[in-house]
């Protein structure tokens, strides 16, 4: 055990604050809307510019080669200085890892400078209206084009985050009718603009065209756009889920600076029936912290995360609702009103459903970790 | 940064686990309540005792193995795990460290165990049976020969405990003066709850463990019980609840051993976090036991009590909980 940094991690560390503390927008509109999400593009930028944008990649993509412990101080800087959402990090934090894991060195060095400068803006192509926690039910098909090379791309996906405002798709579309469900799927990487694909905005909870509906009829994309083989798509799209539950989606420094933002507004509005809740607050962020200091050493030290991912998610994702109904609570009357407490509840909620609901972690949980009869 | 036992940690709780897993079955668990066969518990301890494990937080110099709370927390929940009776924290992480002498000497080899209530109560776990007794006087940390203190047996949830109520304060100057330095009680005071805290997500980790072994061959409807959501899904939130407080204890091991401004937040997280998951392990294992999680026959309840017991102990969740809110700047309203 040793939970102390070393000289280069705090020299990491300074330089990432300094640069932070001098440059993070305040008072950024919402990236969930339209008029937002622009704002959001400019502070993508100017992240890329600096390469703060994607810290753990190579430099040669617009990273630093930073190792997963200086990652975490990163994104504990960022937070600390109140640095907004990401809205590149369906991109950075899901598909990159796959990227890297199943990508041909041209897909990668095609793909990954674009998105590290917020040039391309992915969204994920999972869900269909048939196709939510049970992932594997996707009906959208691919059909061979042997005459031009590639693939013809027909279904629906929905709840498409950011769908609307983004350039391109990375989704999970059926190659083969005839082999079961988990089989004869592929990954295919699609761009928006292509003749035969519509998007449809619609509104959030807490947003106005941040899902959308993506339809695609007979278009066309050519071999270079599949991801990992022909029929081998579960198992690349399960790399990203796991990276999507685990670690890169939430990291402790979300928590932790929301945990000291409940603690500043308990200040300004004590109310001692509401104590113990804050304090547990805080906890539940210092208990995620420090499991994430666990598991990033199991990964450095060559353990890769499992199934484990999904005690991750359960726990970060039913920490943030509690904390922000304790916020709401502490709030009284005004947490009607619009604010950051408010918006913030309304995207915890959205917590415990995407990446897979609790109700399938749970299941995921109990049969590939507790060992329990699959039905 | 390295988030993991050490080499030294790992091969103490194995030796230890691998006795322990020899030594203690739920036979001796019960052999530790009223009219049960006491000299099997004494007989473990011995054993226990033969592996060094006593001396753990005891310097080299004076016999010990020299080794720190990393290597303390992992010990203790092995402990935990096992049931095994007996004042564990209080004898090896609170006691043991203090000690000189004779007294040291017989502790080292198990053969005397040590009682202590450092906190506000009066009542003394393990004060029926431990032969010696650390209090906290005005004056400091103090030892006693537990015969000659006003101690009256208690009837308690875990008969296991051999609970004392201290009915009349020792006179002052009475016993031995082990220390007066208010840093080396609190020390004390922390290590008492970071066993404690071991032993917790120990015994939380054998519910689990028993419950999961259970409802994977209970049969009903025709299907193993641990097949359906609603089992699985009170087991999974069980264990989220467990693989979280864990961390926890070991950070906050971790930040006593060296000597951090933040130990004394970092031991009431870990003590709430254990606490809340033992409670909720205990009430998940007995309800998807059924009725046989109900009974005395079955083995769940040892645990489960041991585990309620040491909930409200060395500071209850309301205690720990309001010291971090004195810690966290939000104490006030």
């Amino acid at each position: 055990m040793d939970l102390t940094w070393s000289e280069r991690e705090e020299a990491f560390r300074a330089e990432a604050r300094g640069w932070l503390e001098a440059n993070v927008p305040r008072d950024l509109a919402s990236g969930n809307t339209r008029a937002g999400f622009a704002a959001h593009l400019d502070w993508e930028r100017t992240l890329h510019d600096a390469r703060w944008a994607v810290v753990s990649w190579p430099e040669r993509y617009g990273g630093r080669d930073a190792t997963l412990w200086e990652w975490l101080i990163f994104e504990e800087e960022y937070y600390r200085a109140g640095g907004p959402p990401r809205v590149t990090q369906n991109g950075i934090f899901l598909l990159a890892p796959t990227l890297f894991e199943f990508g041909t060195p041209r897909q990668q060095d095609l793909y990954l400078p674009r998105m590290a400068a917020a040039e391309d803006l992915w969204c994920q192509g999972w869900s269909e209206p048939g196709a939510g926690s049970d992932l594997a039910a996707v009906r959208s098909s691919a059909v061979r084009d042997t005459e031009r090379g590639g693939w013809l791309l027909s279904g629906q996906k929905t709840w498409t985050t950011r769908g609307a405002f983004c350039t391109h798709l990375f989704g999970l579309f059926r190659t083969d009718q005839a082999a079961g469900r988990h089989h004869g799927l592929t990954y295919f990487l699609v761009p928006l603009n292509i003749p035969g694909v519509t998007v449809r905005g619609f509104a959030r909870l807490d947003g106005d065209e941040e899902f959308a509906e993506v339809f695609l009829e007979h278009a066309f994309v050519p071999d270079a756009n599949v991801l990992g083989g022909i029929n081998q798509g579960w198992q690349v799209a399960m790399s990203t889920t796991g990276s999507e539950r685990g670690l890169t989606l939430r990291s402790p420094g979300r928590f932790l600076r929301s945990a000291d933002r409940l603690l500043e507004l308990y200040r300004s509005r004590p109310s001692a029936a509401l104590r113990d809740r804050v304090v547990q607050a805080w906890i539940d962020a210092q208990a995620y912290q420090v499991h994430t200091l666990q598991q990033i050493t199991g990964i450095t030290e060559g353990r890769r995360a499992g199934p484990e991912s999904s005690l991750n998610k359960l726990f970060w994702s039913e920490l943030d609702v509690r904390l922000h109904e304790t916020a709401l609570a502490l709030l009284g009357s005004d947490s009607e009103l619009d604010g950051p407490w408010t918006r913030g509840f309304l995207f915890s909620l959205a917590g415990p459903i995407y990446a897979g609901t609790n109700e399938v972690q749970r299941n995921v949980v109990a049969e590939r970790v507790l060992g329990l009869p699959r039905r | 940064m390295r988030f993991a036992l050490d080499e030294t940690a790992i091969a103490l709780r194995d030796a230890a686990a691998g006795l322990l897993a020899a030594e203690t079955s739920p036979a001796v668990i019960r052999a530790g309540w009223p009219g049960g066969a006491q000299e099997l518990v004494t007989a473990a301890w011995l054993k226990l005792a033969g592996l060094g494990v006593m001396g753990t937080l005891v310097p080299e110099d004076r016999a010990g193995l020299g080794l720190d709370e990393n290597s303390l927390v992992p010990l203790l929940e092995e402990l935990g795990r096992s049931g095994l009776p007996g004042p564990a924290a209080e004898t090896i992480a609170v006691a043991a460290p203090l000690l000189e002498g004779g007294h040291l000497a017989a502790v080292l080899a198990g053969e005397t165990m040590v009682a202590a209530q450092l906190g506000d109560g009066d009542l003394v776990p393990y004060g029926t049976s431990a032969a010696l007794v650390m209090l906290r006087a005005p004056d400091g940390l103090r030892l006693y020969e537990r015969v000659d203190l006003a101690l009256e047996p208690c009837v308690t949830i875990d008969g296991s405990r051999g609970l004392a109520r201290l009915t009349s304060p020792p006179a002052g100057g009475a016993g031995t003066l082990l220390s007066s330095d208010p840093a080396a009680v609190e020390t004390a005071w922390r290590r008492g709850v970071l066993a404690t805290s071991a032993l917790l997500n120990g015994l939380s980790l054998q519910m689990l463990e028993l419950t999961v072994g259970y409802v994977k061959q209970r049969e009903q409807f025709g299907a193993p019980i641990g097949s359906f959501q609603a089992i699985k899904h009170a087991l999974a939130n069980a264990l989220v609840a467990v693989e979280f407080a864990r961390p926890l204890v070991l950070a906050a091991a971790w930040h006593q051993a060296a000597g951090s401004a933040e130990a004394g937040l970092n031991a009431s997280a870990a003590k709430v976090a254990a606490s809340d998951a033992a409670r909720l392990v205990a009430r998940t294992a007995i309800q998807c036991h059924g009725a046989i999680g109900y009974t005395t026959e079955y083995d769940l309840h040892l645990y489960a009590k041991r585990a309620w017991a040491l909930i409200p102990s060395w500071g209850s969740q309301g205690w720990h909980r309001a010291r971090l809110a004195a810690f966290l700047g939000v104490s006030g309203d």
